[in-house]
């Protein structure tokens, strides 16, 4: 049996100040998999993820990264393994998309015309291949073309294993149908293990191979998006009745809905 | 304006060489801060508890007037004294705070979600730093780096106090010969300095903060920037690279302008060696400060002047017993008093010309019967000094309805002419005395002792040059008090350039001595 890519063991985390954010929280995510873990602001879902890359350790249970306790990781190679794609993407102001794509394989040093190969190579596969892209500015771009400026990046040196923050959260309703079609597509080639998180439950079962619900820091629900959409514990029935209902389907999350995009950046 | 123009072309050489030190001044010092302040504005900027004690102290120290910063780092060994040494050091305390502040900000304004991409992205702390943090801060460092340079222009003016050269020789000057266009000749191109340091460093600062550059257009500016720091410093050194030289000093007001000048000249004539001037030294003080420290090796003192403002001896009236015993007094502390040069340059009180006429006033008594009705007014040393004004208010019995005002010496002539004051302690030599038709009072009590100007000089100075103690001795007894006067006049109503007046003076009365005979 393989190595799942990502395991939580029992994971208990507090915050400085004493509040709990996970309980003796198990998960485990096989490798290829893509798991969407949908809660509440404040739920601990980007919590999870920050434990994957080691910015934080967990105050009890263990978090395993391909087999291996993060405490023992090396932080900096971890990360270099884990490509992390932020809510508001945090691109690098000062560098071109090039550059942007380009900073961890630079990092990594990797010799130039590897580099330029290498994120001409990404830059088709989220779709910004015409060359006029490459050497544009961050703020000269529209918030779909950041974002996948920001999944390039994340895969620059085609980390394993791929950590995604809301990252559609900031988006109209029309570009993020784009992008989850093409997040399914891309997905399809790289085959990477993800750990996507939302408050979006539409969101969670339009790109999750199986779906998380993450409530008072456990998680009450993990299944295929059809059996927890069909659930009938209730307190996941209270939760998807809370959350911002959308049909699944591209091209059907224009209708209309609670919550818009920019709310769903604010609330955050 | 002509008189301006006229100036400056008549002293070109001199003013490119106050312009290189002036320039090379504000490059070393802010070179200095940058170098010393952003790593400091990085180190702290991560530690809250350092940062605001960091910025606390180093805006204390901005508040320090600079003239009281060269006051303090005088007696400091290794980083005071006077010089150009002593000025960077203050220039560069200065240019920290602003350096230091926008390093902080810059670093602290960033968006903590780059700064988190960035961590996310496994980066050590250090290429967090290069390639993130820095590049994102230079524009605010920038800014830092205008501001510390455009302050040091100006502060830089007033280094010329202690000797540290630069356009601000010609604001002292003509702030003691009371004269504009010297001041002007001065003012201005440090002024058009600052403008251009101003707007060369606004430059940088747009080539690096405006984001659609390429990083070779940065780099570029940033190579300028360095490349033109550079070529202002080696030049600025290779101005100032007079090693070996005799260093000559005088105060700050005309008479030791022109003393220092005459000094110079004849160790340049009949030493055959090359002089250093550090003229226009802010006091006595100062000046004895820096020929103990070594900073100067020659400048002329009144006897009366070190008996009490340098020794803190009992006053004396007896002429040859005071130089007696400051000969003594500075030979125990290395130094040796020259032959007095013939004059004695004795506090002169000071009424208006009319005002003696009108109520027949000849000595101090007759004057001191007025004071009630009077104000008067005098320069910072003698409120001071022991054989100053208290001294003198106790022996005549001054009853002034207000306290003495303290002025510039050289502007209390003026204010004294313009009826702002009624009686001031000048100088009795002091040419503006003929020119503002002021009466001197007569010491009829002989309160004040004598101050026979003589040079005085680092005894390890004149053992190893010979030749330069016999230069000195040439002007043994040479300047009268009428030729004294006459110095002064030429320099202070006629405004004849101090150099040539100095040079006339040498030529006409001093023979050349004849080198060929044994």
């Amino acid at each position: 049996m393989p190595v799942p890519a990502i395991e939580f063991r029992d994971v208990s985390f507090m915050r400085p100040g004493g509040l709990r954010v996970l309980d003796r929280f198990s998960l485990t995510v096989e490798s290829g998999d893509v798991l969407a873990l949908v809660g509440r602001s404040g739920s601990g879902k980007t919590t999870v993820l920050k434990l994957v890359n080691r910015l934080l350790l967990p105050d009890a249970g263990a978090v395993l990264v391909e087999g291996r306790d993060t405490r023992e990781w090396e932080p900096i190679r971890l990360r270099r393994r884990v490509g992390f794609v932020l809510q508001d993407v945090g691109l690098f102001p000062h560098l071109n998309v090039a550059g942007n794509v380009g900073v961890v394989p630079r990092l990594e040093g990797w010799p130039p015309e590897r580099t330029t190969a290498r994120v001409d190579e990404l830059l088709d596969l989220v779709g910004l291949g015409a060359p006029s892209v490459a050497g544009r500015w961050p703020d000269e771009l529209s918030g779909g073309q950041r974002q996948r400026v920001g999944v390039a990046r994340a895969l620059a040196i085609d980390p394993p294993v791929l950590l995604m923050d809301e990252p559609f959260g900031a988006l109209d309703p029309l570009t993020r149908a784009e992008l989850h079609t093409e997040f399914r597509r891309i997905q399809q080639r790289v085959r990477k293990s993800v750990v996507i998180v939302t408050h979006d439950m539409g969101e969670a079962f339009a790109l999750g191979d199986r779906v998380g619900v993450l409530e008072g820091g456990r998680l009450i629900a993990l299944d295929r998006p059809e059996v927890v959409a069909a659930s009938r514990e209730p307190l996941v029935r209270r939760l998807l009745d809370a959350l911002p209902v959308v049909p699944r389907g591209p091209g059907t999350d224009a209708a209309p809905r609670a919550e818009g995009g920019a709310g769903a950046a604010a609330s955050r | 304006m002509k008189a301006l123009f006229a100036f400056w072309i008549a002293h070109r050489g001199e003013l490119a060489a106050l312009l290189g030190q002036h320039v090379m001044l504000v490059t070393a010092s802010t070179v200095v801060a940058v170098a010393a302040g952003v790593p400091l504005g990085i180190f702290s900027a991560r530690r809250p508890r350092l940062a605001s004690p960091l910025i606390g102290l180093a805006s204390v120290v901005q508040t320090i007037p600079s003239l009281a910063m060269f006051g303090f780092l005088l007696p400091v060994p290794l980083v005071g004294g006077v010089g150009a040494r002593a000025a960077l050091v203050v220039l560069i305390l200065y240019g920290l705070l602003p350096i230091v502040r926008t390093t902080i900000a810059g670093l602290r304004s960033i968006d903590p979600a780059i700064r988190e991409a960035g961590v996310a992205m496994g980066m050590t702390p250090r290429e967090l730093l290069r390639q993130v943090e820095l590049p994102l801060a230079l524009p605010s460092i920038v800014a830092g780096v205008r501001v510390a340079a455009v302050v040091a222009v100006g502060s830089a003016t007033i280094a010329a106090a202690i000797g540290a050269g630069g356009l601000g020789e010609y604001i002292y000057r003509g702030l003691s010969m009371v004269d504009t266009t010297v001041i002007l000749a001065g003012a201005i191109p440090a002024a058009l300095l600052a403008l251009t340091v101003d707007a060369g460093l606004l430059w940088v600062e747009r080539q690096l903060s405006v984001r659609r550059r390429s990083p070779r257009r940065r780099a570029a500016a940033a190579g300028v920037a360095l490349v033109t720091a550079v070529v202002l410093l080696t030049s600025g050194v290779a101005a100032r690279r007079t090693s070996g030289a005799i260093i000559v000093g005088s105060k700050n007001f005309t008479e030791q302008l022109v003393l220092g000048e005459l000094v110079a000249q004849i160790i340049e004539r009949d030493a055959g060696m090359p002089v250093l001037r550090r003229l226009n030294l802010g006091g006595t003080l100062i000046c004895d400060g820096a020929l103990r420290a070594g900073d100067l090796d020659v400048y002329v003192e009144y006897t009366g002047t070190a008996l009490t403002a340098v020794f803190h001896a009992p006053i004396s009236t007896d002429e040859a017993a005071v130089f007696d015993t400051v000969r003594n007094l500075y030979a125990k502390t290395g130094r040796t008093l020259l032959p007095p040069l013939g004059f004695n340059n004795t506090f002169a009180i000071l009424v208006r010309g009319a005002d003696a006429r009108a109520l027949g006033l000849r000595t101090i008594e007759d004057a001191a019967r007025q004071s009630p009705h009077w104000r008067a007014g005098f320069g910072y040393e003698f409120v001071e000094r022991p054989d100053g004004y208290a001294g003198l208010a106790k022996a005549y019995g001054f009853r002034f309805p207000e306290p003495p005002r303290v002025m510039d010496l050289t502007l209390s002539y003026r204010a004294l002419a313009s009826g702002q004051v009624d009686l001031i302690a000048g100088d009795a030599t002091a040419g503006l005395i003929k020119a503002l038709d002021l009466a001197p009072l007569d010491d009829n009590q002989h309160y004040f002792p004598p101050y026979d100007a003589a040079p005085v000089a680092r005894a390890e100075t004149l053992l190893r040059y010979p030749e330069v103690r016999l230069a000195l001795e040439r002007l043994s007894g040479k300047i009268s008090a009428d030729d004294m006067r006459a110095l002064n006049y030429a320099a202070d109503v006629e405004h004849r350039d101090i150099r040539t007046i100095a040079r006339e003076f040498i030529a006409a009365r001093i023979t050349r001595e004849s080198r060929t005979s044994p």
